[in-house]
């Protein structure tokens, strides 16, 4: 028995409920929120040191046997992705005690934050396609409803444009599961896997590999399909903004990791090839559009969309080095991604504004946020000796052997581009002379969540700094998992069990 | 039986998509609706149209006789159905509290957050 599967959906599921019935209770609630995401990094922890020691775990939900019931597997990068989860979900709800105020917390703030994290979880861990598609929809539910507390005009606008792409994107995801299901006649993934591997019709499989391409493409907000995200992204709580802008689009990349390397790897001359420019012009248009912005939260959104680019480049060149690069550039850039929302969300709450106009003289009044502002955005550039360094390294390495020199040159050219764009928020936000312009009254920040916002933000940078420093063994981690993902059999012969032949599986079984 | 199944399935994939290109979020939703529907239908027909032959195994035997339905899909459509209609109830309440705050039903007029 190996409960650390099936825990990190279980608690802030349990968590969740827990502070549902404590509705009333400001302060449970809050206690709920870290001590609930402080839980999901332990069994996140717990998760992978044991994946790490014995290999793929697997789940079978009340014991029907693979194919036919709902199976949970863990490999290396689902546990990976847990752990990511539980650190993004712990740092958010320290973030949120500090900043997410009174008005948002009476409306449910913590259990949709729970719900998200389960979500999110859920999809990481689950072995079932169709099981997928609803951990899919219960972190929508979430998120849609995390977009909108408040119901500012701004807010209403972003979330008709999230909610309706990402439904699309719902609806395109299960036509390609009901189709699938038609052709192989199984829901879960390592059964699909091996089936498919022996059907004669390639025509069908691709065309279900692009329906599959488009849903998660969507979701991971990719070129051409990215529009919902910058529309988004900036009209939230910050809070929520660093939980978006760190989880969920990483919960598509890592659905088409997944995807794309267990079923639908047979053709990669087709399926990858287009996923590499899609990976390319991701980068390249995301890039662009952070160039053109001068608002601190939609650069930071524009340059996601631009870093998830990279993420995809390395699964799309397929290569063992490429994956490795994908699966380091995927731990690098949930962290530094979540630290600069959540350093914008400091300047905000100091300022009152997201304007990069109306801000300024920073580095003089607050030179300790400074640094810790220059930490993820040099990381996020791709500064030796921070993670970006390493990730970007990885990835341009293995674009160069494996001799697609157009994309690896977008690839080194969104680098420059995104350190200038770092350098424009540190310019205005930070070196240069506060504006004379009158602002708002902005209340004073109490010292402790002062120090609380500043003590989340120290921590992830301190992450970001130890990835960079430890680039040895993140990289032994990262290779591992590319192993796995590159050897399917592996992760087939954990859940269906050795030896079992094509159409027998489990006949005579319930 | 099939191909009738297929050709409405369609039919209702190109009314959704008509719906949801038009300007007026109420049409918006309507066609969030239809395109669902569409969706489900379609998982539906995957299993094969076969009247009156449930998956029952008769007695004293390991597998049914004949062709029989196959009764996943229907489980999966009623996941499908349920899930629908609580997002698409999200969106309808989401979409009278935009044209509260807004006060334009026409998604041109939305466009603050773009750019």
């Amino acid at each position: 028995m190996t409960p650390q599967i099936a825990l990190p959906i279980l608690i802030p599921l349990l968590s969740g409920t827990l502070s549902l019935l404590f509705w009333r209770s400001r302060s449970m609630q809050r206690f709920i929120a870290v001590a609930g995401t402080a839980g999901l990094l332990l069994t996140g922890l717990w998760l992978l040191a044991t994946v790490q020691r014995d290999g793929i775990q697997v789940m079978h939900m009340g014991s029907w046997t693979a194919p036919f019931g709902i199976s949970l597997v863990a490999d290396l990068l689902g546990a990976i992705m847990v752990v990511l989860t539980g650190i993004i979900g712990l740092a958010v709800a320290l973030f949120s005690l500090a900043t997410v105020g009174r008005g948002h917390e009476a409306y449910g703030y913590f259990p949709l934050m729970h719900l998200l994290l389960a979500g999110v979880a859920g999809a990481f861990l689950t072995g079932d396609i169709f099981n997928l598609y609803v951990w899919f929809e219960v972190m929508l539910v979430a998120s849609f409803a995390l977009l909108i507390l408040g119901s500012e005009k701004a807010q209403m606008e972003g979330a008709i444009k999230y909610v309706t792409l990402n439904l699309v994107s719902s609806v395109t995801f299960l036509v390609a599961v009901g189709l699938l299901y038609g052709m192989v006649g199984t829901l879960n993934m390592a059964d699909i896997a091996r089936r498919l591997a022996t059907l004669e019709d390639d025509g069908m499989v691709d065309v279900l590999a692009m329906m599959f391409m488009v849903a998660f493409g969507i979701k991971a907000a990719a070129f051409p399909l990215f529009f919902w995200l910058p529309a988004s992204y900036h009209t939230p709580p910050v809070a929520v903004s660093a939980l978006f802008a760190g989880l969920l689009t990483k919960v598509g990349v890592y659905a088409l990791y997944r995807v794309f390397t267990l079923i639908f790897h047979h053709s990669p001359g087709y399926t990858h090839e287009i996923l590499l420019w899609g990976a390319g012009l991701t980068m390249l248009s995301g890039v662009l559009g952070a160039a053109a912005q001068f608002e601190f939260r939609r650069i930071l959104s524009f340059h996601i969309v631009s870093q998830i680019g990279y993420m995809i480049l390395g699964l799309a060149l397929f290569t063992p080095l490429a994956i490795i690069g994908g699966v380091f550039y995927i731990i690098h850039h949930i962290i530094v991604k979540t630290n600069l929302f959540l350093v914008s969300g400091i300047v905000h709450r100091l300022r009152g504004t997201y304007q990069l106009a109306s801000l300024g003289g920073f580095y003089r009044s607050h030179p300790w946020l400074a640094v810790l502002f220059l930490i993820p955005a040099l990381s996020l550039a791709g500064m030796p000796p921070l993670s970006g360094f390493f990730a970007k390294f990885i990835v341009i390495r293995a674009g160069i052997e494996a001799e697609a020199y157009g994309v690896t040159f977008i690839a080194l050219l969104v680098g420059l581009l995104t350190l200038y764009s770092m350098i424009k928020i540190w310019a205005e936000v930070f070196w240069k002379a506060a504006p004379e312009e009158e602002l708002e009254a902005v209340p004073a920040v109490e010292p402790r969540a002062m120090w609380l916002m500043s003590a989340t933000v120290a921590g992830l940078a301190l992450c970001t700094l130890f990835i960079g420093l430890n680039a040895g063994p993140i990289y032994a981690l990262a290779e591992a998992s590319a192993g796995q993902l590159l050897a399917p059999e592996r992760y087939i012969e954990a859940v269906l069990g050795s030896g079992i032949e094509p159409g027998t599986a489990g006949e005579g079984t319930p | 039986m099939e191909p009738l199944i297929a050709v409405a399935i369609g039919i209702l994939f190109a009314a959704a998509v008509y719906m949801m290109l038009r300007r007026s979020i109420v049409k918006l939703v309507i066609g969030l609706m239809l395109i669902s529907n569409a969706a489900n239908l379609l998982i539906f027909a995957t299993a094969g149209m076969v009247r009156g032959a449930p998956p029952l195994v008769p007695e004293g035997l390991s597998a049914p006789v004949g062709p029989v339905a196959d009764p996943l899909p229907q489980a999966l459509v009623l996941t499908a159905i349920v899930i629908a209609f609580g997002v698409l109830s999200f969106a309808v309440v989401l979409v009278r509290r935009a044209w509260e705050i807004v006060g334009a039903d026409d998604l041109d007029k939305m466009r603050d957050t773009d750019t």
